[in-house]
C-alpha cells in the first residue's frame, strides 16, 4: 500500500510540472491553431538561463522566475509579431513547417553556444517524511511553483481584459474582430504567454531534470500528449491532462519498467485522439 | 498538370543524370546521388497523402524504419537480399492499411499529431522489444563482400529503381479515377463524400501507397549500411525534412518532390561541407525563407513564369 501512496505522490508531483510545460503549448494551439514545434526549445532555453544565471552569477531560481518570464514573453511576442503572424492562417502543414524551421535554428543555436552536456542545479534542500511516504522538497517547491504559475495564468485569463480577448478570439474570431479586438496583437500576446509559460516550466525543471538539448523533443512529445488528453486551449484541459499523464506514467513505470512509461503516455494519447479528440474536459468544435 | 511529353523528358532526363554518374565521376558524387534517388522516392511517397490528398501526414520515417527494421531481420533469418526487400514492403503496407484505416479518421492538426506520434511509438517499441530487433544496440546486417564502387553503384541502381517505381505509380495515379478522388479530398472532404466519393477507402489507399515505397527504402538503405539502429531509423527530422523537400518542389505535382528533394540534398551537402557547426540552422532558414517566399515550390516558378508569357502573348 506505502509504496502505492509513494507512486500516486510522485505521479502528482509529475503531473503538476507536466501541467506547467504543456498549458504554453495548449494555449498557443487553442488560440493560434498552430502547432508550436519551438516549445520543447523555448522550455530548454529557460532552463538555460536559469542554469548560468546560477552558475555564474550564484542568482537563485527563484528570483530569475520573473527575469526569465519577461524575457522569454518578450522573445514569443516578437517571433509571432514578426515572422508567424504572416503566416497564422495558413494550413497546418506550413505553419508546423514553420516553427519546425525556426526551432532548428533555435535548437542550433543552443547547442553551439550552450553544448549539449547535461546540466543541473542541485539545490539539496533535504526530504519531507509523511509516514512512509518521502517528498524531496526540491521537487515539492518546483511542484508548488509550477501549479502556482498555471493558476495564475488562470486567473489571468479568467479575470483581466486580455485573458477575456484571449478567450474570445479562441471561440470566434471574426465576432471579436468586430467587437474592436486586434487579433494579430491578441495573437502575438498569446503565443507570448506560451513562451512565458514555457519559460517558466525550464525554471522549474532545471532544479528537478537535467538540462540538455536533446531533450527538447522528449517535451515537445509530453506537450502533444497532455494537451490531447485534457483538451485543447483551456488551463484547466491542460492541468487535468498533465495530472492524468503524470499518475499513467507513474504507474506504468512501477508495473512495466521506466522506458515503458514513455510508451504508455503515447498510447493512452492515441486511444484518446480516435475516442475522444476534443480531450477529457474539451468543448466541441475547436478542432 | 497533364502536360504529357514535356513531363516524360524532364523525368527520364533527370533520371539519366542521375543513373549516369559512375561513368564520370567519384565516389562521393555517386553516394550523393543515391541519397538523391533515396530521398526522392520518400517524398515523392509523401505526395499521395501530403500532396494530392492534402492530409498532413508525419510518419515517413515510421515506414521507413520499419522497412528497415522487417527487411534486416528477413535477411538474419537467411532470406534473401531482394525477397526481403519485397517482404518490407508488403508487411510495411499492410500495417499502413491497418493504421490508416485508424488515424485517417482524425483531420488537420489532430491528423498532424497522430502521425508524429507513430513515429515515436514505433521508434519505443522497436527499441524496447530487444530480442526480436537487438534494442537500443541495434542490427547488423549481412555486409556484402564487394568492392566500394560496385557497391556504390548497386545501390544507386537500387534507389533509382524505387524512384522510378514511385514515379510511375504517381502518373497512374494522377490519370486515374483515384488521383481524381484524391484531390476532391483535398478540396472538400465532405462535399467529395457527397458526391459519393469512397473517402475512407481513397484516403487509405493514398496511405498505403505513401507507405510501401518508403518500407522498400528502407529496407535498401538498411542493406547499404549494414547496420541500423532505433534512434537513426525513427527520425522526426527525417520527417519533416521529406515533408519540407515535397513543398520546396511543389506538393501535389508529379516532379515537383524529386525536384525538392534533389535541391534539398545538394543544399545539405554544401552547408554540412562548408558550415559544420551550423548546418542545421541553415536548414532551418532555408525552410523559414521557403514559407514566405515560394509557397507554392521551385515547379511555381515555372509555371508563373509560363503563364505570364501566354497573357503577354495574348494582349
Amino acid at each position: 500500500m506505502a509504496i502505492y501512496l509513494q507512486i500516486l505522490s510522485n505521479g502528482l508531483m509529475l503531473g503538476a510540472l507536466y501541467a506547467c510545460l504543456a498549458v504554453g503549448f495548449s494555449l498557443v494551439w487553442g488560440v493560434l491553431n498552430v502547432i508550436n514545434m519551438l516549445h520543447g526549445s523555448f522550455i530548454i532555453l529557460g532552463g538555460y538561463l536559469t542554469f548560468f544565471a546560477w552558475h555564474l552569477y550564484g542568482i537563485h531560481p527563484v528570483v530569475m522566475l520573473p527575469l526569465v518570464a519577461a524575457l522569454m514573453f518578450a522573445l514569443g511576442f516578437a517571433l509571432q509579431k514578426l515572422v508567424i503572424n504572416r503566416v497564422v492562417s495558413a494550413p497546418v502543414l506550413t505553419t508546423l513547417t514553420l516553427t519546425f524551421g525556426l526551432d532548428m535554428i533555435l535548437y542550433n543555436a543552443m547547442t553551439y553556444w550552450f553544448t549539449a552536456t547535461p546540466r543541473r542545479i542541485t539545490l539539496d534542500l533535504g526530504a519531507v517524511h509523511l509516514g512512509s511516504i518521502v517528498l524531496p522538497v526540491d521537487r515539492l517547491v518546483g511542484t508548488g511553483l509550477a501549479l502556482a504559475m498555471t493558476l495564475l495564468l488562470y486567473a489571468v485569463m479568467r479575470g483581466s481584459s486580455i485573458g477575456r480577448a484571449i478567450v474570445a478570439v479562441r471561440m470566434d474570431r471574426s465576432a471579436a474582430e468586430l467587437m474592436g479586438i486586434r487579433t494579430d496583437r491578441i495573437y502575438a500576446i498569446t503565443f507570448g504567454i506560451g513562451a512565458l509559460m514555457a519559460g517558466v516550466a525550464g525554471v522549474v525543471f532545471a532544479t528537478v531534470f537535467p538540462i540538455t538539448t536533446n531533450v527538447t523533443g522528449i517535451w515537445l512529445g509530453k506537450a502533444f500528449v497532455v494537451c490531447v488528453v485534457g483538451g485543447l486551449g483551456s488551463v484547466p484541459g491542460a492541468l487535468v491532462g498533465g495530472l492524468v499523464l503524470g499518475l499513467v506514467e507513474s504507474f506504468a513505470g512501477h508495473w512495466f519498467g521506466p522506458q515503458q512509461a514513455i510508451t504508455a503516455g503515447f498510447v493512452l494519447m492515441l486511444v484518446l485522439l480516435l475516442t475522444r479528440p476534443t480531450g477529457l474536459v474539451g468543448v466541441r468544435g475547436y478542432e | 498538370m497533364k502536360s504529357g511529353f514535356p513531363l516524360y523528358a524532364a523525368m527520364i532526363a533527370g533520371l539519366l543524370v542521375l543513373a549516369t554518374t559512375p561513368l564520370y565521376a567519384d565516389n562521393y558524387v555517386v553516394r550523393t546521388a543515391a541519397i538523391v534517388a533515396m530521398y526522392g522516392a520518400l517524398a515523392t511517397s509523401w505526395n499521395f497523402i501530403g500532396g494530392f490528398t492534402g492530409y498532413p501526414s508525419f510518419s515517413t520515417a515510421a515506414f521507413f524504419g520499419l522497412g528497415a527494421y522487417v527487411g534486416a531481420i528477413c535477411q538474419r533469418h537467411g532470406i534473401p537480399m531482394g525477397l526481403a526487400w519485397a517482404i518490407a514492403t508488403v508487411v510495411v503496407a499492410a500495417f499502413a492499411a491497418l493504421l490508416g484505416g485508424i488515424i485517417l479518421r482524425l483531420r488537420g492538426h489532430y491528423f498532424a499529431i497522430g502521425s508524429i506520434a507513430v513515429v515515436e511509438l514505433c521508434r519505443l517499441v522497436v527499441s524496447s522489444w530487444s530480442s526480436l530487433t537487438g534494442g537500443g544496440d541495434g542490427l547488423n546486417l549481412p555486409l556484402m563482400a564487394w568492392p566500394p564502387e560496385e557497391l556504390m553503384r548497386f545501390f544507386l541502381f537500387v534507389m533509382l529503381g524505387i524512384l522510378l517505381a514511385s514515379l510511375v505509380a504517381t502518373i497512374i495515379v494522377d490519370r486515374s479515377r483515384l488521383g481524381f478522388g484524391l484531390r476532391c479530398i483535398h478540396q472538400n472532404e465532405d462535399a467529395a463524400a457527397m458526391v459519393g466519393i469512397n473517402t475512407t477507402a481513397y484516403k487509405i489507399a493514398a496511405y498505403t501507397l505513401s507507405a510501401m515505397f518508403c518500407a522498400t527504402a528502407g529496407a535498401a538503405y538498411a542493406s547499404w549500411t549494414g547496420y541500423i539502429d532505433p534512434t537513426d531509423s525513427f527520425q522526426i527530422v527525417m520527417t519533416v525534412k521529406v515533408v519540407v523537400m515535397a513543398l520546396l518542389g511543389g506538393a501535389g505535382t508529379i516532379l515537383g518532390p524529386t525536384l525538392g528533394a534533389a535541391a534539398f540534398v545538394l543544399l545539405e551537402e554544401l552547408f554540412w561541407a562548408n558550415f559544420l557547426d551550423w548546418n542545421r540552422a541553415i536548414l532551418g532558414v532555408v525552410i523559414v525563407l521557403l514559407i514566405f517566399f515560394l509557397p507554392g515550390g521551385l515547379l511555381s516558378l515555372g509555371m508563373r513564369r509560363l503563364r505570364a508569357a501566354k497573357v503577354g502573348g495574348g494582349q
